[in-house]
């Protein structure tokens, strides 16, 4: 089985975002990245299935230079090789726009199955799976909780909303975008981040690559939301802040 | 040159979404000044498409097949793309659903336009429509705006009130579709539930909720403290459930319970939208977040900013003075 995995790099966590003086992107000077989590995910079902029926997961991460560090991270845990496509304009691109870069490295793997992960932690389409099984003529499926390969096929447990869930079965090649908390997470070892150094990484450049397709959507200005809502907030040190809600709980809300 | 409303159903039953879809649609298309238009898709579908017609639609399409009586992305994708191809709506406007955001990409990719996720807003600008979206889970907003036509947005759940059903006569209009099941290369079996769940959360009165801010298993008696005084019930932000910290039947949002308590507790939680629709509902919701600018603020009657593991433990020890 070959598994591809596609991997993103975004802001750590909780970073403090900063708007660029245009007004069209973050000010990206003095932030840290890290995997993008539902990723690490897809690269865990990745591995597991490895684990069981042989193969091989190729990694595959488009940005800019600084991406390798999240790749060299997917090596030590256990990926086989990597493709890092670079380009250094992708911060605010829609989904097609980096979609189609991918694909146009992946025609050429002719993988058995692609993960994604569901989301972005940054931009949040949701779409690159499914626009990548698009471009690449796979089936697909999203918001994936199980995988069981059965041969040609694979059936695969999908969330529905409100609690409800479905299996579907999808001939391979297909592509999975994965859910969270599908299994649990690994740590790279030390042995494995060791390993990592010796596995090739295939460097490509995006401006040589020839994407069937033209951005088509354009993120004009990037802005703190308008607050709509008068919530209360109550400030000062723990105990006073703590005083003032039972206050507000008991004789204002009257829910205590 | 109209805007075209996809109305989502499940087995005759509109998504509750559907309608929402349809009034920022209607929004767009008087501002544009263009008509609007739904499509049902399914398999006998008469009685929804009779039903959508009481709506200001200037027409409904009915895309009656058999082969899509059971929802695949190939399904949708191929009769949506005959009508478009056959109508030329300019826009396509679609509910955030799970099922939209399984084939829309798809659907979009085949015009080789963007899809426009998850919008909150829209303005038109020089007989444009300028699109409103969330960047980082709600802390940043981006206005999109797509070039060429068709264009195709989806609009997040609670961001436009429901449209409702009027003395409209919209005309019927049946759409028939090509296709062929050796298309269709999905096989999707019965939708079904998990086992009967051991806490239910919908019939609580009070919640103490948890979310990442926690940073660990091993902190959980802090907000377990609190849930104590106040007789609450324990949940919890998905990634809590991922992790295995609380079992998936804490889990409140899209994926987990939708609760609506007197009082829910927001702690350490950011207010991500698939949290949000899950406790929306609450009569009041108080929000402990060391982040100022968090969007769990948006949508709270209190909010106390700052460190959860001083503001938790204090606010246990007001909670037993005032009952003392
Ligand atoms: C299809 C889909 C379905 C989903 N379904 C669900 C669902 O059902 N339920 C759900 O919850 N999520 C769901 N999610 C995930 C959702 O998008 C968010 O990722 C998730 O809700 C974030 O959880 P969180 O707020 O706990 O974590 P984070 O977003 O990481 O927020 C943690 C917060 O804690 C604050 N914090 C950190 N330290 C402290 C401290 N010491 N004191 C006070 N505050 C602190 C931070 O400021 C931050 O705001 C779904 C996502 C997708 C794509
Ligand atoms: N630049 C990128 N490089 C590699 N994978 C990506 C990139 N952007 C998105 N993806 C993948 O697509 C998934 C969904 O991203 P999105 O459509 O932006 O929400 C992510 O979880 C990644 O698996």
């Amino acid at each position: 089985m070959k598994i591809i995995v596609s991997v993103k790099q975004v802001p750590v966590r909780d970073s403090l975002l900063r708007i660029n003086g245009e007004g069209t992107w973050l000010d990206e000077s003095d932030l840290s990245y890290e995997m993008n989590e539902p990723d690490a995910y897809a690269l865990e079902e990745a591995l597991q299935l490895k684990e069981k029926l042989g193969g091989e997961v190729v990694v595959i991460c488009a940005g800019p230079q600084r991406v390798s560090q999240t790749i060299r991270e997917a090596l030590a845990k256990g990926a086989d090789r990597a493709i890092h496509v670079q380009a250094e304009d992708l911060g605010p691109r829609d989904a097609l726009t980096t979609a189609a870069l991918l694909a146009a490295v992946l025609k050429a793997e002719l993988p058995d199955m692609i993960l994604t992960g569901l989301q972005s932690d940054d931009l949040g389409y949701g779409q690159t799976g499914v626009i990548l099984a698009e471009l690449l003529g796979y089936a697909h499926a999203t918001i994936v909780m199980e995988v069981e390969p059965q041969g040609n096929t694979i059936r695969v447990k999908r969330e529905l909303e409100d609690g409800w869930f479905q299996n579907v079965i999808l001939p391979l090649p297909a592509v999975l975008t994965v859910q969270s908390g599908i299994k649990k997470l690994r740590y790279a070892t030390l042995m494995g981040i060791k390993k990592a150094k010796t596995k090739e990484v295939k460097t490509v450049s995006a401006s040589d690559l020839v994407p069937d397709t033209a951005p088509s959507a354009l993120m004009e200005r990037i802005y703190l939301p308008a607050h709509a809502k008068h919530t209360q907030i109550l400030s000062g040190d723990p105990k006073d802040v703590a005083r003032q809600l039972v206050e507000k709980l008991r004789f204002e809300a009257r829910v205590l | 040159m109209s805007v075209l409303v996809v109305l989502e159903q499940h087995g005759g039953k509109w998504n509750r979404m559907a309608f929402e879809a349809a009034a920022a649609g209607k929004m767009i298309a008087e501002s544009l000044g263009v008509p609007l238009q739904a499509v049902v898709l399914g398999s006998a579908i008469d009685g929804l498409a009779n039903d959508a017609a009481r709506y200001e639609f200037r027409k409904v399409f009915a895309t009656d097949n058999p082969l899509l009586a059971r929802y695949t992305p190939d399904g949708y994708t191929a009769a949506l793309e005959q009508l478009i191809r056959a109508h030329q709506p300019r826009l396509i406007v679609f509910p955030h659903s799970y099922q939209v955001r399984d084939y829309a990409p798809k659907l979009s990719t085949r015009f080789r336009k963007a899809f426009i996720s998850d919008v909150v807003g829209v303005k038109t600008e020089n007989d444009q429509a300028v699109f409103v979206r969330q960047l980082f889970q709600g802390k940043l907003s981006a206005d999109v705006r797509a070039n060429g036509n068709p264009q195709f947005a989806s609009v997040q759940a609670g961001a436009f009130r429901a449209m409702e059903p009027g003395d409209g006569q919209a005309q019927i209009e049946r759409f028939a579709v090509k296709l062929d099941s050796a298309q269709i290369r999905s096989q999707p079996e019965e939708p079904f539930r998990e086992a009967q769940r051991s806490v239910d959360l919908t019939a609580a009165d009070v919640i103490v909720s948890v979310g990442r801010g926690i940073k660990e298993k091993d902190n959980l008696p802090v907000v377990e403290a609190l849930a104590g005084v106040l007789g609450a019930e324990l949940a919890a932000s998905r990634p809590i459930c991922d992790n295995g910290w609380l079992p998936m039947e804490r889990q409140v949002g899209s994926s987990g319970q939708t609760v609506s308590p007197r009082i829910y507790f927001a702690i350490g939680i950011s207010g991500a939208i698939q949290h949000l629709v899950g406790m929306k509902g609450s009569k009041t919701v108080v929000a402990i977040n060391k982040d100022e600018n968090a969007p769990i603020f948006e949508t709270a009657d209190y909010g106390a900013v700052g460190d959860l593991f001083e503001i938790v433990p204090a606010l246990v020890e007001e909670i037993k003075k005032s009952k003392a």
